[in-house]
């Protein structure tokens, strides 16, 4: 092989890399803005993986059945914000742990989604639309990398948002408070419990919009593999972005590349161990989280009342 | 209280959070306009309605115990460990492998090589989670589901690699194992020898936590880390002794799954046993003993699904739901226990 075809293949392995990141990222990002919210609070929702899939299936079922892929998004965040006062609710009891509820919550909105799901498999409901950020390239592998999907500006414009309000606003100001000392917040006369079901309720609707995503955009139908631990890598992602929103997008880009990396090589022709290239996002997922945490030591940023990160 | 009184009051939260399953799965049911009074019945014919059912739900409360104790054995240990699924694919990928490599050999030593195999495959996979979280302080929930996704797709990968079948046309799998190693159904029954061994398993971690210096010192490490440094315990080392033994009992599942019931290793032995194993072990609240009668329910809600399916015409994750519900109450019912929370 020249060097210049050589040149060639890996210019359109990056742009197919990159667009698949563009592509793949977007759910990375709603789920980690999500846990962001309630990992403030105090709390962690591991069952974020279950309603990211039953946001998928709740939005692609409304989506087919009202014929509008918008009310389908709304329809996957209310999916999102039940599960998510299930979990606040159930560990605002006492002695309920949340990292439990978090794994049965996981199983729980995963089995409703297969359930409900099950006539959804074969009808095809109307998608998501594309933004054409490669409008004026003639190529049109550059025109594909580019086309980028309705929610990917929204959720950066979101994250921009909370990295405002987690500093500025007062709601932000008192839901860090909540997460970082529970007793001064009570003190102050904050609501705790309240504030904290809010949070993960928040959270939820983030994640479920996540999966109307999944469903209504890319891969753009319902079938039971639609997700494959995407939620609970968010989980670990906001770990890495030390909880703040704006390292949150870019860590979901750089998620969505390594989602991306056995597609694109697919695309290049290269099919020899599609399953190990699709296992690179776990890989990195463990890699970063073995960079980024240091033992014996609560991490910078992280809220004092989260029970987890603390050894 | 008396003494029986002592025995049977812990069984009370769990058995009110069976009562609110039922009536949250009913009450799902009936919003979905399906005959909720005849489908628990259902549940309970396809559980433990006839002896038919009773051999279903012992087939696949076997491989439950053991995945359960993927969850219980680290969990002594204060970790709680969700990575049984894939501990069990490595481990019937390594089992499978065995057979090709002592041709020849009778068929009683080939069988224990198999488990043996299954067990440190399995049990490597687990261990890997408590020394990431003891050398790095990663999570361990979230590095073993995350070290099961990938051992899933290592599992995929041989299977339709290098160490498929090239006569395995339409389902990948490994070569199917001779005859004589597979292992066979008790006497009189449709059961397999699984059952025996995961009853067996569930008794000697009992004993291994309960009655032995080493269970008392891993439950020293989970009830406080700091005293058992103080202490002088090896924390590192019995942390990672506890997700050995725990995930080498799901590695063992994964063995008796390829040679009771599949005969190769393929996708199809990927049926849930590893997730359905946390339910089993909460149900237990990690009490190996308890484990045995939380297989036999939850291996029973499962065994239901074909009822469910074929009278009702329910989909096959119905049972997904029964048991999603079961876990949710059992955790909300916690709140009712006597005794002080619990870490894991």
């Amino acid at each position: 092989m020249s060097e210049t075809t050589d040149g060639l293949a890996f210019g359109s392995l990056a742009l197919a890399l990159l667009g698949g990141a563009l592509r793949v990222s977007t759910p990375f990002l709603f789920v980690s803005l999500g846990e962001c919210i309630t990992e403030k609070s105090g709390r962690i929702n591991l069952g974020l993986e279950g309603t990211l899939v039953l946001g998928a299936m709740g939005g692609y079922g409304v989506s087919l059945l009202t014929g509008s892929p918008w009310l389908g998004v709304l329809a996957a965040g209310l999916c999102g914000v039940l599960m998510g006062l299930l979990h606040g609710g159930l560990c605002s009891l006492p002695k309920v742990n949340d990292i439990a509820v978090g794994i049965a919550l996981m199983l729980f909105g995963t089995g409703l989604a297969f359930f409900l799901g099950k006539p959804l498999i074969q009808p095809q409901a109307p998608m998501l639309p594309s933004v054409e950020l490669g409008a004026w390239s003639d190529d049109e592998q550059i025109r594909s990398a580019l086309r980028i999907n309705v929610l990917l500006p929204v959720g950066l414009a979101l994250a921009g948002l909370l990295h405002w309000a987690f500093r500025a606003s007062r709601w932000g100001l008192a839901l860090r408070l909540v997460g970082d000392n529970a007793a001064a917040a009570r003190a102050l006369g904050y609501p705790v419990v309240p504030i904290r079901i809010g949070a993960t309720a928040a959270g939820g609707f983030l994640a479920g919009v996540g999966g109307a995503f999944l469903s209504l955009y890319y891969p753009g139908s319902w079938n039971e593999g639609l997700s494959s631990g995407q939620g609970l890598m968010a989980v670990a992602l906001v770990i890495f972005a030390r909880w703040s929103p704006l390292r949150c997008a870019l860590a979901a880009l750089l998620f969505g590349a390594a989602g991306a990396l056995g597609p694109a090589l697919q695309s290049q022709g290269i099919t020899a161990g599609y399953y190990l290239f699709n296992a690179a996002p776990y890989v990195l997922t463990l890699a970063l989280m073995a960079a980024s945490w240091t033992p014996g030591q609560t991490l910078a940023g992280a809220p004092g009342e989260l029970s987890f990160t603390q050894r | 209280m008396n003494r029986a009184m002592r025995a049977v009051a812990p069984l009370a939260p769990f058995t009110a959070a069976a009562l609110a399953a039922a009536l949250l799965f009913a009450a799902f049911l009936v919003a979905q306009g399906f005959e909720a009074p005849e489908a628990l019945g259902l549940v309970v014919e396809g559980a433990f309605g006839s002896a038919f059912a009773w051999q279903n739900t012992l087939a696949r409360a076997a491989p439950l115990m053991l995945t359960a104790l993927c969850v219980a054995l680290p969990a002594r240990a204060g970790l709680v460990i969700i990575g049984g699924e894939g501990a069990l694919a490595l481990g019937a990928l390594a089992a499978a492998m065995v057979p090709s490599l002592t041709a020849g050999w009778p068929a009683l030593p080939v069988q224990l090589l198999m488990a043996l195999a299954g067990f440190v495959a399995g049990g490597a996979w687990i261990a890997a989670s408590a020394w990431l979280r003891h050398v790095r302080g990663i999570n361990e929930t979230i590095s073993s589901l995350l070290l099961s996704y990938i051992g899933i797709a290592l599992f995929n990968f041989l299977v339709e690699g290098v160490l498929r079948d090239p006569a395995s046309l339409n389902k990948p799998s490994t070569p199917p194992l001779p005859d004589a190693v597979l292992i066979g159904p008790l006497p009189g029954l449709e059961v397999h020898w699984g059952l025996v061994w995961g009853v067996l398993a569930c008794a000697a971690a009992w004993f291994l936590l309960r009655r032995t210096v080493f269970g008392f010192s891993v439950g020293v490490v989970g009830g406080n880390p700091r005293a058992a440094l103080m202490a002088g315990l090896p924390v590192g080392t019995l942390l990672i002794a506890a997700c050995f033994l725990g995930g080498g009992a799901a590695g063992v599942a994964g063995m008796l799954e390829v040679a009771a019931v599949h005969g190769s290793a393929n996708a199809s032995l990927l049926a849930g046993y590893g997730y359905a194993g946390i339910l089993v072990s909460f149900a237990a609240r990690h009490n190996p003993l308890g484990i045995v009668a939380g297989a036999i329910l939850v291996g029973g809600i499962g065994a239901s699904g074909s009822l469910l399916q074929r009278r009702l015409d329910l989909p096959d994750a119905a049972v997904l739901v029964l048991q999603g519900a079961l876990f949710v109450a059992l955790l909300a019912f916690e709140t009712l226990n006597r005794k002080g929370a619990r870490r894991v």
